[in-house]
C-alpha cells in the first residue's frame, strides 16, 4: 500500500520522513513536502513532525555510508525545491541502506543516482553563479549590500564563499524570492530576515562615491568587449538573462 | 581623485588591452588568512561575459598606452595616431581594491606599454602588485605581464607578489617577428620567460625542505600567439605550444584570432573576416594535448598543416585511425576512452565507474552526457551498431555525422551563399 509523507520543507524534516519510513515499515512510501495538492490515489497519510534527533541519526548514518561528499549530494539534490526531488533522492538512500558494500553513488546505470548527479550539477552550476553575479552596492552605513534572485536555495551553501573571501568589510546577501538573506557584521555570518519597508529602504541610501565605482565598472565592461566578435547568443548563454535585473553592467540608471 | 579624468583613463587603457585574451584566475592557492581581503584558493570565477563572449574574470587594463615600439599588429604602437593615458600606481590599486570589494572581479591582470626601457617598465608593475600585497592585504589573483628584456632580479620580485606571469609570443615563428616586430628579438621574450620557469623549480625544490615559503607564481606562466596576422600553418601553431608546454611548462597557451587593427601591406586587410573558426579548432587541439593524451604530431600529420575546419580535431583523428575502432567500453581502458569522439572527461570517468555495475546501453550514455550521436559510430554494442569500415570509408561516415549534428560554425565553412 503506497503511504504519503508529508514534511514541512526542511531538511531536518526530510531526514525525519526518512526515519520513518524505516521506523514504520512503510512499504511504499512517497516523501512529499507539505502544502503541495494532494494525488488521488495514495493509501495512508502520514503527517512528519520534524524531529532533530530522529534527523540527526539519519544524517550520520548517509555519513557513514555515502561520506560526506555523498551526504553533500543529498542536501543539494534537496536544496533543488523541486516538487519530486524526493523520489530519487529516497531511492538513492534505499540502494545505500540495503547494499553497504556498495559505491552506490558511481552506479552510473542506476536512473535515481543520475537524477541526483544531475540535480547536483544544477545546483552547483547556481551556487557558482551565485558567487560570480553578485554584486555588492557600498550603502551610507558602510555594508556590501546585494540581491539575488537564484533558481535553487543556494544562500545556505555560498556563505562559506563570501566569509572567506570578504573578511574585512560587513557585508548582506539578500535573497528577494525567499525573503531571507546572509549578513556578515566582521565577525560571523548569520541569517537575517528583512520585512519592514524602512529597512529596505535603508539598503538603497548609497553612500556618495558608490555611483562612480559602479560607473567605472560600466565602462569596463562595454570597452573590454570586442566589437568585431560579437556573438550575443554566447553572451546570453552566459549571462543567462534573468540574472541581468541585479548586474551592475546591464542596468544604467 | 578626479573622477571624469580616470573614467576617461580607464575607457582608453580598457579599450587597449582588451587584445590579451586571458582571463583566467584559477591555479592559485593564496587564502585570505586573518581578516585581509580576498582570497584565490579556490576555482576561477568568471564575474560576467563581454558581448563577444568571453569571461570577464579580471580587471584588464594596461599601466600606460605608450610605447616605444611599433609593432604593426599593436594598436598601441608608437606611429599609430591614438589618445595616450597613464595611469598612477594609486589609481590601479584603488580601481582595483574597489571593484573587488563589489564582487565585480577576482583580480588584476596588469600590461602595458613600455614607455622607457624594460627594466623601468616591469619594476612600475612590480610595484602596483608589491602595494596591492604588502599595504592592502590583497589576496585576490593578480596576473603580471613580464616585459620583454627585464632583468631576472626584477622578474624573481614579480613571482613574488603576482599569481601568474605571462609573456606573449605574439608570433610563432622568428621571421614572422622580423617581419611584424622588427624591434623586438625572440631572446628578449624568452629570457624573463626561463627566469620565471628556473625560478618555479627552485622554489618547488625548496619547499620540500621548507613548509613555510612565500609562495612564487603559483599559477605559472602562459603565453599567446596571434592566428592568421602571418602565413605560420596550424602544424607550426601547435607544435610551437607543445614546444612551451613541454621546454618552459607552460600553464596555458592561448590563440587570438587577428583583429584588423591598422593598414599594412604586410597584414591581412582592414576588412579581413577575423579567423575565429580556426582559433576555435586550435583551441580544442591544444585540449586534447592537454587532457586527453594527444601528442601534437597525432593532431596534424605533416602532409596536411592545417586543421579541418567542418569538424573538430578528435573526429579528424578517428576518422584517420578507424582501425582503432570500434571500442568495447566494457573493457577499453580510459585512454582508449578518451579517444572516442563525443567522450568528454566527465563522462570516460563516468563510463569507467558506471561499467562496474553493469554493461553499459546507449541510453545510459545519453544520461551519462555523451554526444550519442557521434559516439555511436565507434562504440561495440555486440550489435551491428558500428558501421562497417570495409563498406563504408572515413568519408561516408563523416557525411553521416555531419548531416546529423548542426553545427553554429556552417556559416563559416559553407560553400553555400545566402542571398540575403
Amino acid at each position: 500500500m503506497l503511504t504519503l509523507l508529508t514534511y514541512d520543507h526542511s531538511l531536518d524534516g526530510f531526514f525525519t520522513a526518512v526515519f520513518e519510513v524505516y521506523e514504520y515499515k512503510f512499504e511504499n512510501p512517497w516523501i512529499r513536502k507539505e502544502g503541495l495538492p494532494e494525488p488521488a490515489l495514495f493509501g495512508g497519510l502520514h503527517r512528519v513532525i520534524t524531529d532533530a534527533k530522529k534527523a540527526e541519526r539519519v544524517i550520520n548514518k548517509l555519513k557513514m555510508l555515502l561520506g560526506e561528499n555523498g551526504l553533500r549530494m543529498i542536501v543539494y539534490g534537496l536544496l533543488t525545491e523541486e516538487e519530486h526531488c524526493e523520489k530519487p533522492i529516497l531511492d538513492v538512500i534505499r540502494y545505500a541502506i540495503a547494499h553497504p558494500q556498495k559505491k552506490v553513488l558511481a552506479d552510473m546505470t542506476n536512473l535515481s543516482v543520475l537524477k541526483l548527479e544531475r540535480y547536483n550539477k544544477q545546483v552547483n552550476r547556481e551556487k557558482h553563479r551565485m558567487e560570480a553575479f553578485v554584486r555588492f552596492r557600498l550603502i551610507a552605513d558602510s555594508v556590501f549590500v546585494a540581491e539575488i534572485e537564484p533558481d535553487f536555495n543556494v544562500m545556505p551553501i555560498i556563505a562559506k564563499h563570501f566569509r572567506q573571501r570578504y573578511q574585512d568589510q560587513k557585508w548582506m546577501i539578500f535573497d528577494r524570492k525567499r525573503h531571507y538573506g546572509l549578513y556578515y557584521d566582521l565577525q560571523s555570518v548569520e541569517l537575517v530576515s528583512i520585512n519592514h519597508q524602512q529597512s529596505l529602504d535603508k539598503l538603497s541610501n548609497l553612500a556618495s562615491d558608490e555611483a562612480f565605482y559602479s560607473d567605472l565598472w560600466r565602462i569596463y565592461f562595454d570597452k573590454t568587449s570586442i566589437a568585431s566578435r560579437k556573438n550575443s547568443r554566447l553572451h546570453v548563454q552566459h549571462v543567462p538573462k534573468r540574472y541581468w535585473k541585479y548586474l551592475t553592467e546591464k542596468n544604467f540608471f | 581623485m578626479n573622477f571624469d579624468r580616470v573614467k576617461e583613463k580607464l575607457s582608453i587603457l580598457a579599450d587597449a588591452a582588451k587584445y590579451d585574451v586571458s582571463c583566467s584566475s584559477s591555479g592559485s592557492k593564496r587564502k585570505n588568512k586573518g581578516k585581509g581581503l580576498g582570497d584565490s584558493s579556490g576555482m576561477g570565477i568568471c564575474h560576467s561575459y563581454t558581448t563577444d563572449g568571453r569571461c570577464i574574470s579580471l580587471l584588464k587594463i594596461l599601466l600606460t598606452n605608450v610605447c616605444i615600439y611599433d609593432c604593426a599588429y599593436c594598436v598601441t604602437r608608437r606611429s599609430n595616431d591614438i589618445k595616450r593615458a597613464a595611469f598612477t600606481v594609486q589609481e590601479v590599486v584603488d580601481l582595483t581594491i574597489n571593484f573587488y570589494r563589489r564582487n565585480y572581479i577576482e583580480g588584476l591582470f596588469l600590461s602595458s606599454g613600455i614607455f622607457k626601457d624594460a627594466d623601468t617598465t616591469m619594476e612600475r608593475l612590480v610595484t602596483v602588485a608589491k602595494k596591492l600585497r604588502v599595504e592592502e592585504n590583497f589576496n585576490g589573483y593578480i596576473h603580471l605581464k613580464s616585459i620583454p628584456g627585464a632583468s631576472d632580479e626584477l622578474m624573481k620580485e614579480a613571482g613574488l607578489y603576482a599569481d601568474r606571469l605571462s609573456i606573449n609570443l605574439e608570433l610563432p615563428t622568428t621571421e614572422g617577428l622580423k617581419l611584424l616586430a622588427p624591434e623586438k628579438d625572440r631572446q628578449q621574450m624568452l629570457q624573463p620567460m626561463a627566469a620565471v620557469k628556473n625560478e618555479i623549480a627552485l622554489y618547488q625544490d625548496e619547499r620540500k625542505k621548507f613548509k613555510h615559503l612565500p609562495s612564487y607564481a603559483p599559477a605559472g606562466q602562459s603565453t599567446q600567439m596571434i592566428i592568421g596576422a602571418t602565413p605560420e600553418t596550424d602544424l607550426q601553431l601547435i607544435q610551437t605550444a607543445d614546444f612551451f608546454y613541454k621546454s618552459y611548462s607552460m600553464k596555458r597557451v592561448y590563440y587570438s584570432a587577428y583583429i584588423p587593427v591598422a593598414q599594412d601591406a604586410r597584414l591581412p586587410s582592414l576588412q579581413s573576416q577575423v579567423p575565429l573558426l580556426r582559433e576555435n579548432r586550435l583551441y580544442q587541439a591544444d585540449w586534447l594535448m592537454r587532457f586527453y593524451g594527444f601528442k601534437a604530431d597525432e593532431i596534424l600529420e605533416g602532409k596536411q598543416p592545417f586543421l579541418a575546419l567542418d569538424m573538430d580535431p578528435k573526429l579528424a583523428w578517428a576518422l584517420r585511425n578507424l582501425d582503432f575502432f570500434p571500442l568495447n567500453l566494457q573493457t577499453a581502458d580510459l585512454e582508449a576512452i578518451l579517444r572516442i569522439p563525443g567522450v568528454g572527461l566527465k563522462s570516460a570517468w563516468k563510463i569507467i565507474e558506471g561499467r562496474k555495475f553493469g554493461k553499459l546501453s546507449i541510453s545510459h550514455l545519453q544520461k551519462m552526457g555523451v554526444a550519442v550521436n557521434r559516439a555511436k559510430h565507434f562504440i561495440d554494442f555486440g550489435t551491428s551498431t558500428f558501421l562497417n569500415k570495409n563498406v563504408l570509408h572515413q568519408q561516408n561516415i563523416k557525411s553521416i555525422i555531419l548531416s546529423q549534428s548542426v553545427s553554429k560554425f556552417q556559416a563559416h565553412y559553407s560553400p553555400q551563399l545566402s542571398l540575403f
